[in-house]
């Protein structure tokens, strides 16, 4: 299994889709690149589970190096664990639906396309570097055409928010870097590698230090609280797919990043920020749920909910227990899902109703029942549902944050488990609304339901939820031997 | 019986729910009502030959009936001690509720072949009903702490699903999302007190559970000696757990959400909201039962208080509504007030243990008779197209079938002998006579506030006034409903009449042991002599009309008043959610998003832009300018160096 062919794939329909003539052409090239992916990840799992199976018991596999830049020591090292996997299939599946849900695109239609697959090829690198410095390079590839996507495709103030969302992942970004520096030229061998740097052992007093700079640089990314404002504004303003790349892929770029290197690579840092980080997520988890309480705008709604969820991955990894830390991977990859079908549903209804406040709809589940339903899956898997992903992954976390048995950090995961009544209230308002009721406006009532694209996204993003609802073992049992391999180093910096 | 056979009772309907759900309202709309039918009918008679096979057959080893697991699968792993097991647990208990459960739900599938026909979304009502059924079944049958609670959520969200049937009503949607929020809070309790129990006892296993906490382990004993706000964790852990069941089961305070969750359809009512769902509490509570007794009495007298106020209480606002179905929803309230504290008296094994047995045994009885009372509801709501006691009055005549086995579904409730009513409610009060006698006289003051406003309902829809039509022309042809409709009301009826006889000592008891209930005549005559006088003062004020009641409630005016409006319970919540937590917490938390957090960054970019506003005027690109800063600059560094110097 070739990982590089993960960003090559991407990259190739890229250039293909600016050689080709018409929207037509752009539209079926990026179809065809995005089913390619979604069966080259397939293919990676496969390929994944056989070695695993076999007994293969690296800690990554499919390793490959190769000099990039002699002089600074930095490798092209790219390999695989469970947790990328997860994280590259989440990818592989919002990609393929974001290009189906952005079929009428009429506007630079080529364009569009390539900055979203330009975009998909800078996750995929993302997720399989292991490198630090290539994985800051794949990470800024996947923060600039986030920009014009908005700028551009966008809605409402989308200069403003274009512009917030793009300085503020700039400045995580940076943040990012001095941290990555400090790993660099203190780990005594000056590597970039990550595997070397984990079995290396940074002194403590510069663990110290960096820690905040990572934590907070890819916290950025994960909204976590206070840095979190782009996010509704960034939603909302986006495209509809760039709605689904940002809370599906974006934001686990940011949780990734603080488990794979801030935590795996700075224990001891994450140990002596402990109690801020947990501090900081609940407050995210409880805040965002009450903020979202408030929101009229569908958009606004999904986008502040995102923030209340994604406090649930960095709770969990804050928690530093193995099971803490599958939740908190399992809340990723569910969130991902979870949020590009909202927010794919609520594309499907701005598109026809041409309005995202609530008070202004109603009724809709008469009129377009498979949107409605579809509405419904996302509401109910958003607050918790046993049967679709979200409740696995809460869950897990739950579980794995009582583990740790300090009672502040209890009391911390009791506020956290509040929210699923706060997440109840905001979502069965907004389904109550915008589904339920007498129809309001007389001009809806002739709108039609879902086309096949979008019925072929949904059910897609659908069947992954629902299975991983159903049958979360086999996700558990992906992530746990990278969950190990990060705990080993946590408990190794001795506690 | 093999696994796989058992584990078909809750998939067949599980089936049913995705068939209809996916392709029902398009291709199946004609047949999916017999769709749904025919896998209860299937269900059922599973169940029934399961629960022959548990009970005569193989379940009982040396007298004593087993708690048996089968087909028992990890679904989710957190440590080598902790998982969520997915698995069929078989003990009295259980079997005796699938029992229940597929029986009442077959009647109310067979009913609402009649009732909800003509209905838009047929298929989809079917679809929900199939799916309530199949978490319901998962529910009872659960092995493990946290299985239950995975159901415990789905027949949760089946309810809302189903009172909210009626979308475009906005009554019925702002309902459903109150039944759904606030047992949603309740379950918050039942999720901690999982989570304390679970990690107190290192098992999620309901059977290594109970094994752990009832017997001298290092597990109890931990959780007897931690403390936290003065109540130990078992404590924590239990009176939590039973928070999520009173939520379900809509004790006192979190019982709000039943009356309102009649806006459903009648059958769904029977069902969810008066026979199988709302009884989840007490089957959780008698799931855990011997760790309540012999661990924690504490808690459990906490379970008996809760119990007897509840009923008390809604029996009290019973007597005082008008809409029939709100009548039946607190007097199901009071009901399973009378099941919590016949567990919270009960103690453990032998004859110690009648408490347990009763409440068992009412729970039963109870289901039938409900179940019975608001399917004859529904048929009067069908008939006369209003829930308003005004609007009705003399039916008898035109509603012959309904009329007999609503007055037997009331004699069965208000506990006249001999019908089920009696023999269950006798149990209890027995049982409670033995343990406390406060209780007992409050309890036996409900029976009397139970036999009145039942029958001041039963009189009023079938006596009082002459029934006069609002628009005749389409009530003379309208008969009083199909035979699908009163087929489930003949058979329930016999049921209600006849589950008295069951000797259900001998299946269901606190310690599998077969337990012989005698038949105290002296504690039997005070409830029946209380219950007769309801009856009575009921026929004295509404058989016919007069103006007693009026007289009544004046008598009484705060109080009645106070009970019409159901004590201000509703606007006491209200008020704390609306003023309080919106106010309070969600406005100022977008306030503080939207003003400092957001105002934050966006007065950095402002700082900046300021800032370099400022600055921008130091690159000018004027020579001149810039000559006369270099000079201004060599001379300041000029005076430095020379102050310096000296």
């Amino acid at each position: 299994m070739v990982l590089s062919f993960l960003v090559f794939v991407p990259l190739v329909t890229a250039i293909v889709i600016l050689l080709c003539r018409s929207a037509g052409q752009v539209r079926l090239a990026a179809l065809t690149g995005s089913l390619l992916q979604l069966g080259l990840t397939a293919f990676l799992l496969l390929a994944y589970t056989n070695e695993r199976q076999a007994g293969n018991t690296d800690q990554m596999l499919f390793q490959y190096r190769t000099i990039w830049f002699a002089p600074l020591n930095i490798q092209y090292h790219v390999g695989v664990d469970g947790i990328s996997v997860a994280m590259i299939l989440l990818t592989a599946f919002i990609v393929l639906a974001g290009v189906l849900v952005s079929w009428k695109i009429e506007n630079l239609t080529k364009e569009f396309f390539f900055l979203l697959l330009l975009l998909s090829a800078g996750a995929y690198g993302f997720f399989i570097s292991l490198d630090l410095f290539v994985l800051f390079f794949f990470l800024e590839i996947a923060v600039i055409p986030k920009y014009l996507l908005i700028g551009i495709w966008g809605s409402g103030r989308k200069e403003y928010s274009a512009t917030k969302l793009a300085l503020m992942l700039m400045g995580g970004s940076a943040l990012v870097f001095v941290g990555i520096l400090g790993v660099y030229y203190y780990n005594g061998s000056q590597t970039f590698d990550m595997l070397e740097l984990s079995k290396s052992h940074i002194p403590v007093a510069i663990q110290h230090f960096f820690f905040p700079f990572l934590f907070l640089g890819f916290g950025v990314f994960g909204a976590l609280f206070p840095f979190h404002t782009w996010v509704p504004d960034g939603h909302s303003s986006a495209p509809t797919s760039a709605s689904m790349f940002l809370a599906g892929i974006s934001m686990k770029l940011g949780g990734y990043g603080c488990l794979r290197v801030a935590t795996y690579l700075m224990p001891e840092g994450a140990h002596e920020y402990q109690s801020i980080i947990i501090l900081l997520a609940a407050i995210a988890i409880l805040y965002g749920a009450f903020a979202t309480m408030m929101q009229t705008d569908l958009k606004y709604i999904n986008a502040y909910s995102s923030v209340s969820h994604c406090g649930f991955v960095l709770l969990g990894i804050g928690m530093l227990t193995q099971t803490a830390i599958i939740g908190a991977v399992m809340q990723m990859v569910s969130h991902g899902l979870m949020t590009a079908l909202f927010f794919a549903a609520i594309g499907m209804l701005y598109e026809r109703t041409h309005t995202r406040a609530i008070e202004k709809m109603g009724g809709i589940l008469k009129l377009t029942p498979f949107i409605g339903t579809v509405f419904f899956i996302a509401g109910l898997c958003s607050l918790g549902l046993p049967g679709f992903s979200g409740f696995a992954a809460e869950m897990t976390v739950f579980m794995g944050a009582w583990q740790n048995t300090e009672i502040w950090y209890r009391i911390a995961t009791i506020a956290a488990c509040a929210s699923i009544v706060v997440t109840a209230v905001y979502i069965l308002r907004a389904l109550g609304k915008v589904m339920m009721g007498p129809v309001l406006d007389e001009q809806h009532a002739d709108i039609t339901d879902a086309g096949w694209n979008e019925k072929f996204a949904t059910v897609l993003l659908i069947v992954a939820i629902v299975f991983i609802g159903i049958a979360p073992i086999f996700l558990q049992h992906l992530i746990t031997p990278g969950a190990e391999a990060i705990m080993q180093n946590v408990s190794r910096a001795g506690f | 019986m093999s696994a796989s056979i058992i584990a078909l009772i809750p998939l067949v309907p599980l089936a049913s729910f995705l068939l209809l759900g996916l392709f029902g309202r398009k291709y199946l709309s004609a047949i999916s009502g017999w769709i749904g039918t025919l896998s209860l009918m299937f269900s059922a008679g599973l169940s029934l030959v399961t629960a022959y096979n548990y009970f005569f057959v193989s379940g009982k080893v040396n007298g004593v009936y087993q708690q048996i697991t089968l087909a028992k699968f990890t679904w989710l792993a957190f440590s080598p001690e902790v998982s969520i097991d997915m698995g069929l647990f078989l003990d009295p208990i259980s079997m005796m509720m699938i029992v229940i459960v597929t029986f009442i739900s077959l009647m109310v599938h067979i009913y609402s072949l009649g009732y909800m026909k003509g209905e838009e979304r047929f298929a989809t009502y079917y679809a929900f009903l199939s799916l309530f059924t199949f978490s319901m079944l998962g529910l009872v049958l659960s092995c493990n702490i946290f299985q239950i609670y995975m159901f415990w959520e789905l027949v949760g969200v089946s309810s809302y699903l189903l009172i909210s049937f009626y979308f475009d009503r906005p009554s019925a949607v702002a309902a459903s999302k109150k039944a759904f929020i606030v047992t949603r809070f309740a379950d918050l309790g039942f999720l901690i007190g999982i989570l304390i129990l679970a990690f107190g006892a290192h098992t999620l296993d309901f059977k290594t559970l109970i094994e752990k906490l009832t017997t001298a382990t290092p597990e109890l004993h931990g959780m007897i000696s931690s403390s936290f706000l003065g109540l130990s964790a078992l404590t924590w852990g239990l009176l939590l757990v039973f928070a999520g069941g009173a939520g379900k089961s809509a004790m006192f305070p979190l019982h709000i959400w039943l009356p309102d969750a009649m806006e459903g359809p009648t059958p769904v009512s029977a069902l969810i909201h008066a026979a199988t769902m709302v009884v989840a509490g007490v089957y959780l509570v008698a799931r855990l039962f011997p760790v309540f007794v012999m661990s924690c009495p504490g808690a459990l007298q906490v379970v008996a208080y809760v119990g007897i106020f509840s009923s008390l209480f809604a029996a009290v606002i019973a007597c005082t509504q008008t809409d029939i179905k709100r009548v039946l929803a607190y007097s199901t309230m009071s009901q399973i007030g009378y099941m919590m504290f016949a567990l919270g008296v009960s103690g453990y094994s032998g004859e110690g243990g009648l408490g347990f047995t009763a409440s068992m045994f009412h729970l039963f009885t109870h289901a039938m008779f409900k179940a019975l009372l608001f399917l004859g509801a529904g048929s009067v709501i069908h008939y006369v197209h209003s829930n308003e006691m005004k609007d009705m009055g003399g039916l008898r005549k035109y509603m012959p079938v309904t009329h007999i086995t609503f007055l037997i579904a009331c004699l069965a409730i208000a506990g006249v002998p001999p019908f089920s009513g009696f023999f269950s409610k006798e149990e209890i009060l027995t049982a409670a006579y033995h343990s406390n006698k406060a209780i007992y006289m409050i309890a036996l003051f409900t029976a009397g506030l139970t036999a009145f406003y039942m029958f001041r309902l039963y009189f009023s829809i079938f006596w009082n006034k002459e029934y006069h039509a609002h628009d005749e022309s389409t009530d003379a042809h309208h008969g009083e409903a199909p035979w699908t409709m009163k087929l489930p009301l003949l058979l329930l009826s016999i049921l209600a009449f006849a589950a008295g006889f069951v000797p259900f000592g001998q299946f269901v008891s606190s310690d599998g042991h077969p337990l012989a209930s005698e038949f105290h005549l002296a504690l039997a005559i005070p409830p029946v002599v209380i219950g007769l006088l309801g009856i009575i003062l009921a026929l004295v004020m509404y058989r016919g009309q007069n103006n007693l009641s009026e007289k009544v409630s004046g008598l009484f005016s705060y109080l009645y008043q106070a009970a019409y409006r159901k004590f201000y319970i509703d606007e006491i919540y209200l008020f704390i959610t609306r003023k309080v937590i919106f106010n309070l917490i969600a406005v100022p938390s977008a306030w503080v998003d939207k003003n400092l957090v957001d105002g934050a960054v966006n007065l950095s970019a402002s700082m900046t832009g300021e800032t370099s506003e400022l600055i921008k005027g130091w690159q000018s690109g004027k020579m001149q300018q810039y000559a006369i800063w270099f000079f201004a600059g060599v001379i300041g560094l000029v005076i430095m160096f020379v102050c310096m110097w000296y």
